[in-house]
């Protein structure tokens, strides 16, 4: 059962003004932040977004959360419509969603305590009747931190540290879907598999469902179930985790893998080049977005985008000439 | 001084002082760079890579203080230079790209001007200056860079701010480049186009790289030489092979155990280092790693370790070290 699934979103963010449009020439004074992307994330599962700055994951999940109004498309949460919901609703729906922002200690607010900072989901939704207290030490120690730490300030806090306290105030409401941006950017390898422990943890404790998005592969690769690629705002690969790594379709994935850099300093990797330079959103390339730099393109990829194909019943890429796909 | 050697730091120590004592942020420090060489640091946060850097840059915190220490930098002692002097060595002999793009460029100027500026010292005319400017975004991957030229950092995104850093630091063809954490916001691929391209420039103008990282997979594939830093102190230094296929210092062994990269079995229960980074106010007697270290004896509280020779290039501050290898 999908708890989350996005048709054809498109988010488009104006550059010039209407007015300025018209003296300049330009026909389309806007550009595609996230096109048309469709996804679904099942109950329960691990979902990793990835994809190189600026191309949209971010985008993405803001307007999962309602902080972006997508222009087209559809989001469906548990099987509501949330594009053109009210504020009000949204209150409602907000609920139910956790997230954690990127960077642990900027997304805390430095004038506030520990104890402040996760009593304030509850004071939001007037959920005042709760004994705040037992509740923030109850949360303190679900991300393991011991109960002095409520009267702590950010700024006394470590990276690691701040990190749980983004956990535990994602988690503050009970909410089904977890919503991670970054959530072990800037964190040491040894704090980063802490905080990775216990998201996955609390998932089994709680059934949760987590996004989470990254451009760490290694990350991808150990903790999620299936993975979506994006590139210049647009899905160009998706599917169950292990089948990715193992047989990547779109040639922007096989060189994403092959990029990865290995801590063994005589690693031979083929690496695929990729050419060229990432595009601008102003001038996104007619056709497919990816034909630029793609080492494989055709005369067709400069012309025609890419639909979406099936690899299997739930892997897709959108490519004329994917790779690692037998009888083709 | 060897000419070979381009920075040569002896017994470096820098304390902080702070309302419970002085904090011994870095001691004992060694390292020699020679010519055209790159070299990495990795530590987790805290263990004093950041005060390294702003030591030989000269811009540590005003309570700081190097109670001991020589940094001779091509010749002369960096801790023993004029304000003068120093300004005319840092943006010319040593640039440096700092971690976070968002706060290393100036908000309020476009990056063309910021990148014409910092060539004040050259004579060529401001029209050079700017193709120059130009032809560096293009290098460093900047899609349409004249087009971008008088955007301001808010217009570009986090990886392309910080390619922009990348591409101000090489525009002065500085012998000595530091880079503190320069690809963390990168995706891969741009992650290793940057890595090629210090590789290229390292080789096409000579300058060494000092490369601070806590991404073992880069410094691997970037560096020549490494430097594991634990708490305030090194624990283990060595060429990148032995530091990674003979990893003697139990913390190095650890650090390289948790790289999710490295673990070929697909796991979702990771591997932490447990307990916590040492107070450096209220430093332990012996071993700094003793806490955490799995092999700990009682010896190892008593005394502090030797830095202990495994082949002359390779050294680690164990005395279990050699029994360690190959585990």
């Amino acid at each position: 059962m999908s708890l989350l699934q996005l048709r054809d979103v498109r988010v488009r963010f104006r550059t010039l003004s209407s007015a300025r449009a018209v003296l300049e020439g330009v026909a389309d004074p806007f550009v595609d932040a996230v096109n048309r992307v469709s996804l679904e994330i099942r109950q329960g599962e691990t979902f990793g977004l990835i994809g190189e700055s600026g191309s949209g994951k971010t985008t993405l999940a803001r307007s999962i959360i309602g902080l972006l109004q997508p222009q087209e498309g559809s989001v469906r949460y548990d099987g509501d419509e949330l594009i053109g919901l009210s504020p009000r609703a949204w209150k409602k729906v907000r609920r139910n969603i956790g997230v954690m922002f990127q960077d642990p200690v900027g997304s805390l607010s430095p004038r506030m305590s520990v104890f402040s900072l996760l009593s304030e989901p509850f004071r939001i939704h007037n959920q005042v009747n709760l004994d705040l207290r037992s509740e923030v030490s109850r949360m303190l120690e679900m991300v393991g931190l011991s109960d002095d730490f409520a009267h702590r300030y950010p700024h006394q806090l470590s990276g690691g540290q701040a990190r749980r306290v983004g956990v535990a105030r994602a988690l503050a409401l009970k909410p089904k879907l977890i919503v991670a941006d970054e959530p072990t950017a800037g964190l040491d390898v040894s704090v980063q598999g802490e905080i990775l422990n216990l998201l996955n943890k609390l998932q089994k404790e709680f059934g949760l469902t987590i996004l989470i998005i990254t451009h760490n592969l290694n990350i991808v690769r150990h903790v999620t179930d299936r993975m979506g690629i994006m590139y210049f705002g647009r899905m160009v690969e998706q599917g169950p985790t292990k089948a990715i790594f193992e047989n990547p379709a779109h040639p922007y994935t096989l060189a994403l893998l092959s990029a990865n850099p290995e801590p063994n300093p005589d690693a031979r990797i083929d690496r695929i080049e990729l050419q060229g330079e990432v595009p601008s959103l102003l001038n996104r390339p007619t056709g497919c977005e990816f034909h630029p730099r793609c080492p494989f393109s055709q005369e067709d990829c400069s012309t025609l985008a890419p639909s979406r194909q099936k690899f299997s019943a739930d892997h897709d890429y959108s490519c004329h000439f994917p790779r690692n796909i037998p009888n083709l | 001084m060897n000419s070979k050697n381009i920075l040569e730091i002896e017994d470096l120590n820098v304390e902080f002082s702070t309302p419970k004592g002085p904090l011994k942020a870095l001691r004992n420090f060694n390292l020699t760079m020679s010519r055209g060489a790159i070299v990495g640091v990795v530590g987790e946060s805290g263990c004093g890579k950041s005060t390294l850097i702003n030591a030989i840059i000269g811009l540590l915190a005003p309570n700081a203080s190097v109670t001991r220490g020589r940094m001779i930098f091509e010749g002369a002692d960096l801790l023993r230079q004029s304000k003068q002097d120093l300004q005319k060595i840092r943006g010319q002999r040593i640039s440096m790209v700092s971690q976070d793009p968002m706060t290393a460029l100036n908000p309020i100027l476009s990056i063309g001007d910021q990148m014409v500026d910092i060539q004040y010292r050259s004579d060529v005319s401001k029209s050079k200056k700017r193709d120059r400017s130009i032809e560096m975004l293009r290098m460093v991957g900047i899609p349409d860079p004249s087009m971008r030229f008088n955007d301001y950092p808010h217009q570009f995104s986090g990886g392309m701010r910080q390619r922009i850093a990348i591409a101000m630091a090489l525009q002065v063809e500085p012998t000595l480049l530091i880079a503190d954490e320069p690809t963390t916001a990168l995706d891969a691929t741009l992650e290793v186009q940057i890595i090629q391209r210090l590789k290229e420039l390292q080789q096409n103008i000579g300058c060494s790289i000092l490369f601070i990282s806590h991404h073992l997979g880069v410094i691997a594939e970037l560096c020549n030489y490494v430097v594991v830093m634990y708490g305030g102190e090194i624990v283990e230094t060595g060429s990148v092979r032995d530091v990674f296929h003979r990893a003697s210092h139990p913390y190095t062994q650890k650090l390289l155990e948790c790289d999710p990269a490295r673990i070929k079995e697909v796991t979702n229960t990771l591997p932490t280092i447990p307990g916590e980074v040492p107070d450096l106010v209220r430093l332990p007697t012996g071993c700094i790693f003793a806490d955490r270290c799995q092999h700990t004896v009682q010896q190892c509280r008593d005394s502090e370790p030797e830095l202990r020779y495994i082949t002359p290039e390779h050294s680690a501050r164990c005395p279990y070290s050699s029994h360690l290898v190959n585990r």
